[in-house]
């Protein structure tokens, strides 16, 4: 976004005059400044100068979400200034800006929301102040709208800017007096998004369209036996090769996963793959050459039978007498898939001295020039403070720009040559290299008392752990709280209660992919769901709602969902509709998928209907946009092959054999937003965990077929594996 | 030397005559709108116009540009009023974006051939492009409302 240095950005957009930053201090509390440099404990978010410049800042990386936007329009609805009288500007991970400078966990309005106000209405209270004094007027006879400060009594007026000097001195609210929301104009109205007109002409700047004067390009050969590492190579073939300047080593690094492979520098990206392919290299495979995930999905299996580590436990699920025939038990499984963000990975470093600049698109700004444990500085043998970041539009992060692996890999890279250096992923690198969502195989148990009530249910995960590969010195004998998410925190009311995790050893890198471990157990949970209701003999609505007696956003979201999709309204008879609904830690929805069976096996979803819970939707156009992208991402999830490995080998390669769904592909999709309760929730990922589960009730309702398994072909039922 | 013609203008790159065009176009010229998604004729975020016809430029030689025409997505419209730039900004169609050049591109030639797709005449004109993000039924409504918008500026 072609930022300047941040000391000339400051000047910059101080302008002549003074400025005055507004936002928020460390302990949460409103707190302004007029000279940032020495401000302390202060995070900015509003910028106004004497010229009537007005900036809100995005500390959230913008990946398609719609934060770019969603996060100023929050504060410019308290401060009382319209969409277009404001600069949105995004942060690159400044250090003032602070360790929020991330997008991931649908987080950054359900956490952010109540801070953004306060800010917002802190200012405005400031403004307001100000104006008082130079009127030597009366609070309430003041008012804010627009950008400016009104007198009632005279009609006069101030705009922000040219109360800057006095709001300067004046203090700032602790507790400022909120918007009554009935009264927001910017929050719950639809608008234009402003990075939307860049995406439509080619102007809007990824990673990717970064440049560098005199940089070079990188592409890396990594070991093909996924865990495997360098043991020797010999460039001598590719360093004939035309445009090639260098070829080294270069190390992985990403959570517990370290690897080295080697890195060709050319001047131009193709020159460096055209050589990548005369490199001659001795690989250590450690072992790992004989994997099969075949094997792997065995072992997995077996596993299933050890106790593992316990999650939650309610009432007690072996004591309970219930009479066997109203006991089912059931496995499920679901696959490796990868994150396939459309802009490959790619990041630009430059070393100088004892300093580094980058150039890149991810969704950890603040990981990469922070100075936590985990972050980039640790890796790299650079102090944080001599890390500068340019942040870029990002094209798709999933989940995959959480890491920062492949900027690792391009400051070591540059590290070794005097230049700038631009490293890029190929679509083969990015399918091949991971990290990927794993599998998680889940056996289910579930009782019924002889009135068909559901009274015990039990779901044991067996998984390799994120939290163990991401988190170093993870604690592998207490339970991965990520794996079992949500599982033992749905709103049934079910008496006896139990939920564990049984840890698999994996040497794959695994990574959070949206909705992390909910877009598997969703399927699950929510299948097994409708197989007790099937064993109650009850609709599979009307069962989930007999769990729910007492008042809970689920038991809202299943009635509006139930009129919503027409849920009682009987269907032609070769089609039908299943139903599922995922409450989790990013938030709550609930799907009907509507599906017409054919006689040769096969199926054609024909319709979605969405239910999503959020407390209040700042932007519902794009709260629609996201829930209609999660859908579609879902489905290719649950549709489309995933990834497999066989002799250590990803046996995909790009979108050909690991394919993405297209536009003909796609189902209606209907979307209703439930606001108004009392918790802000998540956008981003809610919409992916109830898509395969309700699809997969479906398909039960319509042929009888209970599909256990992810991914399944939708051309024909009985085909088994994908 | 290869002499190319994109957007209307001329340039002489000094190239491999097999190096694909959408690294000419991005890392030698800096044509940047154009994206690199797959490199094997997939994904359609490298879509450009080759004599008025939608080509991947990832698996298109530079040498089989030389002499012709190619419009890139900076050269769509000049003022970003193409129909379908209209189209895809009042919806909102694009979340990251990545793709949306190569979906536009591709659009572009469907609603010059067929000035009034259907549903069907759209997904088998857009089935080359795959957007991550999901975007699909806006792509498709956007299309709609830009032969929509072409229709009523024709008459006029």
């Amino acid at each position: 976004m072609n930022q300047v240095s941040r000391r000339n950005f400051i000047k910059h957009t101080s302008g002549a005059g003074i400025a005055l930053w507004l936002g928020i201090s460390s302990r949460g509390i409103a707190a302004k400044t007029a000279d940032l440099a020495s401000a302390k404990n202060f995070t900015p978010f509003i910028l106004v100068d004497s010229d009537n410049n007005i900036t809100i800042f995005n500390i959230r990386p913008e990946m398609g979400q719609g934060t770019f936007q969603s996060v100023p329009a929050i504060i410019a609805e308290e401060f009382e200034v319209s969409l277009d009288q404001i600069r949105i500007k995004q942060t690159n991970g400044e250090k003032e800006f602070g360790p929020q400078q991330r997008a991931g966990g649908s987080a950054s309005i359900r956490t952010g929301y109540d801070d953004l106000r306060k800010i917002g209405a802190s200012a405005k209270a400031v403004f307001i102040a100000a104006a008082c004094k130079k009127w030597d007027a009366k609070e309430d006879d003041c008012f804010a709208s627009k950008g400016k400060i009104f007198h009632k009594p005279t009609n006069k007026s101030f705009t922000y800017g040219a109360l800057v000097e006095e709001a300067s001195a004046i203090e700032i609210p602790k507790q400022p007096k909120l918007k009554n929301p009935k009264d927001f104009t910017i929050i719950g109205k639809q608008k234009h998004r402003p990075d939307v007109p860049l995406k439509t002409n080619g102007t809007a700047e990824f990673g990717l369209d970064m440049k560098v004067s005199g940089m070079l390009y990188a592409t890396i050969e990594r070991c093909p036996i996924v865990g495997g590492t360098l043991k020797s190579f010999d460039s001598d073939e590719a360093l004939k090769m035309p445009g090639v300047q260098k070829v080294v080593e270069v190390e992985r690094i990403m959570g517990i996963y370290h690897s080295s492979g080697v890195a060709v520098i050319a001047d131009s990206y193709w020159n460096a793959t055209q050589a990548r392919k005369k490199l001659k290299i001795e690989w250590d495979t450690k072992g790992y050459e004989k994997f099969n995930s075949k094997d792997f999905e065995n072992y997995l299996r077996a596993l299933a039978k050890e106790d593992g580590l316990l999650d939650k436990n309610i009432g007690d699920v072996n004591t309970i007498n219930l009479s066997s025939q109203n006991i089912i038990e059931a496995f499920y499984e679901t696959p490796m898939v990868a994150h396939h963000a459309l802009e490959p990975m790619n990041c630009i470093a430059e070393v100088k001295d004892d300093k580094v600049e980058i150039w890149t698109s991810s969704q950890v700004n603040s990981t990469i020039t922070g100075s936590g444990a985990n972050d980039l500085h640790k890796f790299i043998g650079f102090s944080p403070e001599n890390i500068k970041l340019h942040a870029a539009f990002v094209g798709g992060g999933f989940g995959r720009r959480l890491n920062i692996d492949y900027v690792i890999e391009a400051v070591n890279i540059a590290k070794q040559i005097n230049k700038p250096v631009k490293l890029i992923w190929s679509r083969e690198d990015t399918t091949q290299y991971g990290p990927y969502r794993p599998m998680t195989f889940s056996q289910l148990k579930g009782g019924m008392d002889d009135s068909g009530k559901l009274v015990m249910f039990q779901h044991k995960v067996i998984s390799p752990s994120y939290s163990e590969a991401m988190r170093p010195g993870f604690d592998i004998k207490t339970v991965d709280g990520t794996m079992v998410e949500g599982i033992g925190e749905q709103a049934y009311e079910i008496p006896n209660l139990k939920t564990s995790y049984v840890r698999a050893e994996f040497h794959v890198p695994v990574a959070a992919w949206r909705s992390v471990t909910s877009s598997t157990l969703a399927f699950a949970h929510e299948c097994f769901m409708d197989e007790l209701a099937q064993k109650a003999g009850k609709d599979p609505l009307d069962f989930r709602l007999s769990l729910l007696t007492k008042d809970s956003d689920l038991k809202k979201v299943l009635l509006k969902l139930k009129e919503f999709s027409n849920w009682d309204e009987p269907l032609p008879k070769n089609k039908a509709r299943g139903l599922a609904q995922w409450e989790f830690f990013a938030g709550l929805c609930a799907q009907v998928v509507e599906v017409t069976y054919h006689a040769d096996r096969s199926i054609k979803i024909d319709k979605v209907y969405a239910v999503i819970d959020l407390g209040v939707a700042v932007n519902p156009d794009n709260v629609k946009n996201q829930i209609e992208g999660a859908i579609v991402m879902a489905l290719g999830a649950a549709t489309k092959p995933g990834i497999t490995l066989k002799n250590g080998m990803v046996q995909q390669h790009n979108f050909y054999d690991n394919p993405l769904p297209r536009i003909n592909e796609i189902p209606d999709i209907d979307i209703y937003i439930l606001t108004g309760g009392e918790r802000i929730k998540g956008v981003g990922e809610p919409g992916l965990p109830p898509f395969a589960p309700a699809l997969a009730n479906a398909i039960f309702s319509a042929s009888g077929k209970r599909l256990r398994r992810l991914p399944f072909d939708l051309n024909n039922l009985d085909s088994g594996e994908l | 030397m290869i002499t190319l013609t994109i957007n209307q203008k001329n340039y002489e790159v000094d190239v491999n005559p097999d190096m694909p065009l959408l690294w000419v176009l991005r890392d030698v010229i800096g044509l940047v709108g154009t994206k690199y998604g797959c490199g094997v004729a997939q994904c359609g975020a490298c879509v450009v116009h080759l004599n008025g016809e939608a080509v991947r430029s990832c698996v298109t030689k530079v040498k089989r540009a030389q002499g012709g025409k190619i419009t890139t997505i900076e050269g769509l419209s000049e003022k970003n009023d193409h129909p379908l730039q209209k189209a895809w900004i009042e919806l909102d169609v694009p979340q990251c974006g990545y793709c949306q050049s190569g979906q536009l591109m591709s659009a572009a030639v469907l609603l010059r051939e067929n000035p009034d797709p259907s549903d069907e005449d759209i997904d088998a004109a857009m089935a080359g492009n795959i957007c991550r993000c999901g975007t699909y039924l806006r792509i498709r409504k956007a299309i709609h409302l830009a032969a929509d918008m072409q229709r009523k500026v024709n008459r006029t």
